[in-house]
């Protein structure tokens, strides 16, 4: 019966091609909008970490004092004193810190220039807190840590581009004038957004080039490439050695903590280190720390960007809009048959036939739309570059569970919208139409 | 004279058809005045000015490849500078931490006492020679530009002192309302030195893009150093006509001078067009993205008057054959059907202003946006009364069509 009904359905949609070009347009543009913003979103808003989000937590601490901080809000990274000791006292189950490079990469052979590669100096845990893949070979030890080791892990971009694939365990590049042994290449590894650096403002950036021992880069006085906040507050010395030891503050910093109850040990270390700086004369005021997860982490530093939450509402907006079209475009298709329901009614058709009928007819038009909206939404996807920027734009891509969604918010949506024009078609009188004719 | 008694009568026999349209009146209503203030909104931001003389202008990224010592790259710096204003295709040029649009750069609280609490205001740091404002095409509304024996060097983490700074306008404003920065002495370093106000530009844009940074965006110093960072830029004026020639030659120049550095060959060497572009980049996305919202919108809102309004004309052929029959015109059907399309059309704004104000009131608390324009909600609601008479008129006149004897039949 439903295939007949869907026969029925078809045939009805061709006989009023303009009324129905109207719905399959305007759900086909609804969904598509919605699709397409829903994407871009759903790429900035992501979980980078799943399943691991809620056990890595970034370590905040008041250096400024209540006059100088962010509305009682400790500055959003740490000094070089608080990162180095914190790391060192080992407290958690595994600590990392890090700051952004951009050492310059010297191809071997003749022609090739050279160019500036993005990375991170860190220390061992950093791989295994972050769960980094390895294509070959892997993470330096802690003992590179301490032995402030000339290692180097890079990635499997830059192994492409500077070994063509290969495996580079063991061999030497070139940063910054100064040779570096290979110990590992990372399989291809993206968290969007990069939630561990937030700090340097690049969420979005491109991918991580290589990453090498955090004391190796102090020792050979790499700078930062990412942000150096100083508040307002410090007066700068002179030099390199003034600056690493002052209250700047460049150096985000992660625990890893298995739960609740290790996390609020943590916390209680940590107030206890302010405390002890606050003894020390250093801080002259109350501990003020935070440890934030992941997750409260990118909420806190609003990663999504508002345009894309003001796009997708503007979008839904733009569907729901859609939807009563089409419910009013239903309701004049259906109600125009009120003679030819006459009919079925007084023939036998109970009214749950009629529903069938006209909700499955509603579904056709559902799919027709998924279709136009699905082919749409493949269209702006080529075009979201236009209107996002190009580091959010590559990131919004067509899967199998979008071109699902996509079809299936179609049908749905219009089967849900059909439902108030079918119940006043199922409403007809037969007896009505009968006599009026 | 309209005849809205028999409208509004008729209307109660189709409830949910004129609830329906005069609900997607609403919506449109509300979702195109917040888009088309979005718009405009964003417009605006993008049609700023930087204070620059923008055509002719380019900026080169150059990176240092050895990172060798500070006193080694303010040498090359120099050197590089000597070999860009040599060039026959080049007018000037200046090496520079920064610059307007950019995006992201070195900030400083600005203070007019070092004692003070907090910041007086917040402004870019612009590290530059004598050669910057000619380069720029900026002016200077008071005082003088530096002059070459004023430049220093500075490296990177060194605290920074400037016996003399040049302000732009709006700075010089925000400390000193009273117009009298030229002279003064005020706090751009961090520290306890002052540095003296010797120059004020014309309107100049900081490198401040983000909305957090708006109240500072106009806020501007300069740094009479070269800063021996392990990058720098240059900003390069081209001879009138010879842009393209320049754009091709500096890099050229530069790589004769030494090879140790590095020039990204895609987007190493870009116009000031550029920039700016890129820096505009979300809000032309957000613009465009609004545009296409509004307008398929409006397309959809008319085809849905247009298919319900020709679905009652259908339904009514009786009743206006037999009004036509009773002596009506066909201008009194006409009418009828646009008076009809006026009624829903008012209901439909009535109930979408309040709306497009509420949606607004949300996103003022949520997004930090400004507050809508009424003028907005005005032109809005002039557009869906003008949409609404447009898309009914062809549906009327078709009942306007329809002959007397219509009545006779069965």
């Amino acid at each position: 019966m439903l295939a007949y009904y869907f026969q029925l359905g078809l045939r009805s949609l061709r006989r009023h091609r303009a009324l129905t070009a109207l719905m399959v347009m305007a759900i086909g543009f609804g969904v598509a909008a919605s699709m397409i913003t829903w994407a871009v979103f759903r790429a900035v808003s992501g979980d980078p970490m799943p399943g691991k989000s809620s056990q890595l937590y970034t370590v905040l601490l008041d250096n400024r004092g209540p006059q100088f901080n962010d509305d009682g809000e400790p500055p959003e990274a740490l000094t070089y004193t608080d990162a180095t000791t914190l790391v060192a006292a080992a407290k958690a189950q595994r600590q990392t810190l890090l700051y952004d490079v951009a050492p310059s990469v010297l191809p071997q052979g003749e022609r090739s220039l050279p160019f500036i590669a993005d990375g991170y100096a860190t220390n061992a845990d950093f791989f295994a807190m972050f769960e980094v893949p390895f294509e070959y070979g892997g993470a330096w030890h802690a003992d590179d840590d301490q032995g402030r080791a000339a290692v180097v892990v890079i990635s499997h971009e830059l192994n492409r581009q500077l070994f063509g694939g290969a495996d580079s365990v063991g061999r030497q590049i070139v940063l910054d004038k100064r040779s570096y042994r290979i110990v590992g290449v990372t399989a291809h590894w993206d968290p969007q957004p990069r939630f561990y650096d937030l700090f340097s403002g690049r969420q979005f950036g491109d991918p991580v080039q290589l990453y090498l021992p955090f004391s190796r880069a102090v020792d050979v006085a790499m700078d930062t490439a990412g942000r150096n906040n100083c508040g307002a507050n410090t007066e700068l010395g002179v030099g390199r050695e003034a600056w690493l030891h002052g209250e700047c503050v460049w150096l985000p910093m992660w625990v890893e903590l298995a739960d609740a109850s290790a996390a609020d040990d943590y916390r209680r270390f940590l107030t206890g280190y302010a405390a002890q700086q606050q003894r020390a004369g250093r801080f002259q005021w109350e501990p003020n720390v935070r440890l934030r997860d992941v997750n409260d982490w990118l909420d806190y530093m609003r990663v999504v960007p508002s345009e894309s939450r003001i796009s997708l509402l503007i979008a839904l907006g733009f569907f729901v809009i859609c939807l009563v079209n089409t419910v009013g475009l239903l309701l004049a298709k259906f109600m125009r048959r009120a003679v030819e329901i006459g009919v079925r009614r007084a023939l036998g058709a109970p009214r749950r036939e009629i529903y069938l009928q006209f909700l499955t007819e509603a579904g056709t038009v559902g799919l027709a739309g998924g279709v136009l909206g699905l082919l749409l939404t493949a269209l702006g996807m080529s075009g979201v570059g236009l209107l996002f920027e190009p580091e959010i734009a590559r990131l919004a891509h067509l899967d199998l569970p979008l071109v699902m969604m996509t079809v299936l918010t179609a049908i749905v949506a219009t089967v849900l919208a059909a439902f108030y024009p079918t119940w006043r078609a199922a409403r007809v009188q037969p007896a009505w139409q009968l006599k009026s004719n | 004279m309209l005849q809205i008694k028999p409208v509004l009568a008729a209307m109660r026999h189709h409830k949910a058809g004129t609830v329906l349209i005069a609900l997607q009146i609403a919506l449109t209503l509300a979702i195109v005045c917040n888009a088309l203030f979005i718009i405009h909104q964003r417009a605006e931001r993008m049609a700023r000015p930087t204070g620059l003389e923008e055509s002719g202008l380019f900026v080169i990224r150059n990176d240092w490849a050895d990172k060798s010592d500070p006193q080694r790259i303010d040498a090359q710096t120099r050197a590089d500078l000597l070999a860009l204003r040599q060039l026959g295709s080049v007018e000037d040029a200046y090496s520079t931490n920064s610059f307007p649009l950019r995006g992201s750069g070195w900030d400083n609280f600005i203070k007019l006492d070092p004692d003070q609490p907090g910041m007086t205001t917040d402004a870019a740091m612009f590290f530059v020679d004598d050669h910057a404002l000619p380069t720029l095409g900026t002016s200077l509304i008071a005082g003088r530009n530096f002059n070459a024996s004023e430049i220093g060097a500075q490296a990177p983490r060194d605290a920074m002192h400037a016996d003399q700074v040049i302000i732009s306008k709006d700075l010089a404003h925000r400390l000193y309302p009273d117009g009298s920065a030229l002279g003064k002495a005020i706090y751009v370093t961090m520290g306890r030195k002052p540095s003296t106000v010797i120059g004020i530009t014309d309107t100049l844009q900081s490198h401040m893009t983000s909305s957090w940074a708006a109240p500072y965006a106009y806020n501007a110093v300069l740094i009479p150093a070269r800063l021996a960072n392990d990058y720098t830029w240059y900003l390069v004026r081209a001879r009138p006509g010879q842009m393209e020639a320049a754009m091709r030659d500096a890099p050229k120049a530069l790589y004769a001078q030494s090879r140790m550095r590095i020039i990204d060959p895609d987007d190493g060497v870009i116009t000031f067009s550029e920039v700016r572009r890129q820096a505009y980049d979300r809000d032309f996305g957000m613009a465009v993205l609004m545009a296409i919202v509004s307008v398929v919108l409006l397309a959809i809102t008319a085809a849905g008057i247009i298919g319900l309004t020709s679905f009652w004309v259908g339904q009514r052929r009786k009743q206006i054959g037999v009004r036509r029959a009773l002596g009506a015109r066909r201008a009194d059907i006409l009418e009828y059907f646009l008076t009809e399309n006026l009624l829903i059309g008012l209901g439909g704004v009535l109930a979408g202003t309040v709306l497009a104000v509420a949606i607004n009131l949300w996103m003022v608390t949520r997004f930090e946006t400004a507050r809508l324009s009424l003028g907005y909600v005005a032109v809005g609601v002039v557009l869906l009364l003008l949409l609404g008479q447009a898309a009914v008129l062809a549906p009327a006149l078709r009942a306007s069509r329809v002959p007397p004897v219509e009545a006779t039949r069965a």
